[in-house]
């Protein structure tokens, strides 16, 4: 492994190099065996600050970098959209400058605007972790559902990973397209033209919006769940057809390969993209994603957090 | 096949003739040491001391019929340096044997300098368990020690000053892919001009 990490900042998948994504994924490794000892605990970050700052709501996120922060040992403040000076005219500079100064030495970033994360970025010293900006990033969840992806198949290069609804809005869509197809592995956008526009294949993906022509070839299928509170105008007539049409129902996942992987960033609205008994079935890797992620976080906050500043 | 040598500022100490019988010295006195072979677990530090760990391990059963476990122990997520470092460590998977009460964990390393990366084995490991016992088998003490430690099991004593390094290297061995000790490498910095590298070298040359 010749490879090291030199960034302070994880802003996104799209400007990491497949070697830095192969050594987060193997720093994971060494981390997840930590979340198997009888005290989950090791003191790799003890006296740092760890601000978890979400703008945008969020509680599985916002969670998982908790407890990957006291597992590393550093301290943790967490500051909502409610409960920061934002609401009373502050502007994010100014709350992160404040933050800084009071020595926090690593900040976790939820906004709702792309590119909020590299503005803080590279007017801080502090690192900046990006916890999703937008429908731009979300660079931890796709490297969790990398990880999950190596763990479960061994491999990441040659694999057809189907990724089915609302790309368009979708930050965990488009850091798993940077990822993916970095690490080699073959990925197509499914979902109605509305969400899924041609545009996407200048990224080097596939689009389709016939899922039944694309399941029967996937190894993996992650699906999105549609992001009601992000579309000011109807994309599609109704969920009843978006479910006809690109729901991952039972009587559909019978077209899956028997080793196809069902992967979904959560939250799941079970019987709307994924129907109650595929999300818990044999098939299914979600709550491993749960788990992974945690892992994830760890070694990118031990990673960026970890070096002199 | 003979190993390559290296800059001439290098003084080779150990031969893999010798470590082999400091090696099969210490598996004796791990037998010797504990009647209760069985409850004994081999736990090196990356990577030498895991494939130093692996060695003693077959010369024990080599010598004694007895098969030990080994295990793995990171310091890496353990160390006391952390923030003032430029460049991490690079961490690895730890893998012991639960439950750890009433068992004996040996730490095996290469080379025992300052003992801070055995502090850290030692924490690392109380994060698994209480151990009956812990104890440590080092290839080569080197003196200049920071912590109140001290080993149980040394291959070699040997006097340094702080400026020099030495350089334990591994060889793959034959067609097995498994690695073999090579050679263990006194290099007098004294003598070079060479920068000023890690105390404790971290090289592993794949010499075949």
């Amino acid at each position: 492994m010749t490879t090291r990490w030199t960034r302070k900042d994880l802003l996104g998948l799209r400007e990491l190099t497949a070697d830095e994504i192969n050594f987060v994924l193997e720093t994971t490794d060494a981390f997840k065996q930590v979340g198997t000892r009888e005290i989950k605990k090791v003191p790799a970050l003890r006296g740092k600050t760890l601000v978890n700052f979400f703008v945008e709501p969020s509680t599985r996120t916002r969670t998982s970098f908790e407890l990957a922060a006291f597992r590393l040992s550093a301290d943790v403040i967490n500051i909502s959209a409610t409960t920061s000076s934002l609401t009373k005219g502050e502007t994010l500079k100014d709350t992160a400058r404040n933050l800084e100064a009071l020595q926090a030495d690593i900040i976790v970033l939820r906004h709702s605007s792309a590119g909020a994360p590299q503005f803080l970025a590279s007017r801080l010293k502090a690192s900046v972790i990006n916890a999703g900006d937008g429908a731009h990033e979300h660079p931890t969840q796709a490297l969790l559902d990398l990880y999950t992806i190596r763990e479960r198949r061994g491999k990441i290069a040659g694999l057809h990973v189907a990724i089915i609804g609302d790309i368009l809005f979708s930050r965990v869509a488009r850091s798993n397209i940077f990822g993916l197809l970095k690490l080699g592995a073959r990925v197509t956008l499914v979902g109605p033209s509305t969400l899924v526009p041609r545009e996407f294949e200048k990224l080097g993906a596939e689009v389709s919006h016939k899922i039944d022509d694309v399941l029967p070839t996937a190894d993996v299928v992650n699906l999105l769940r549609i992001q009601h509170e992000r579309q000011r105008r109807e994309y599609f007539p109704g969920l009843g057809e978006y479910i006809r049409l690109f729901g991952l129902t039972k009587q559909r996942a019978r077209l899956l390969k028997p080793d196809c992987l069902i992967m979904h960033p959560g939250p799941i609205n079970r019987g709307v993209e994924i129907d109650s008994e595929v999300a818990d079935g044999l098939q299914s890797v979600i709550l491993d994603q749960v788990t992974n992620g945690l892992a994830v976080r760890m070694a990118v906050l031990y990673l960026c957090g970890g070096i002199a500043t | 096949m003979k190993p390559k040598q290296n800059p001439t500022a290098d003084v080779p100490i150990m031969d893999a003739e010798a470590i082999h019988k400091a090696l099969r010295r210490i598996a004796h006195e791990i037998i010797e040491g504990n009647p209760n072979l069985e409850s004994v677990v081999l736990a090196g530090i990356p990577s030498r001391g895991v494939e130093i760990a692996s060695r003693i391990a077959a010369f024990i059963r080599e010598i004694d019929k007895t098969d030990i476990e080994t295990g793995v122990i990171d310091v890496a997520m353990h160390r006391d340096d952390v923030g003032t470092r430029k460049e991490l460590p690079v961490v690895h998977a730890s893998k012991l044997p639960v439950p750890l009460e009433d068992r004996t964990v040996i730490i095996v390393d290469d080379v025992l300098y300052t003992g801070r990366t055995v502090r850290a084995a030692m924490d690392a490991i109380n994060s698994f368990g209480r151990p009956a016992r812990v104890q440590l088998a080092v290839l080569v003490d080197r003196g200049h020690r920071e912590l109140p430690i001290r080993p149980d099991y040394i291959g070699k004593n040997l006097p340094t000053a702080t400026r020099e390094q030495i350089q334990v290297r591994l060889r793959a061995k034959g067609i097995s892919g498994l690695r073999t000790l090579a050679a263990c490498w006194f290099r007098r910095s004294a003598e070079t001009n060479f920068p000023l590298g890690p105390r404790k070298s971290a090289e592993i040359s794949n010499l075949q």
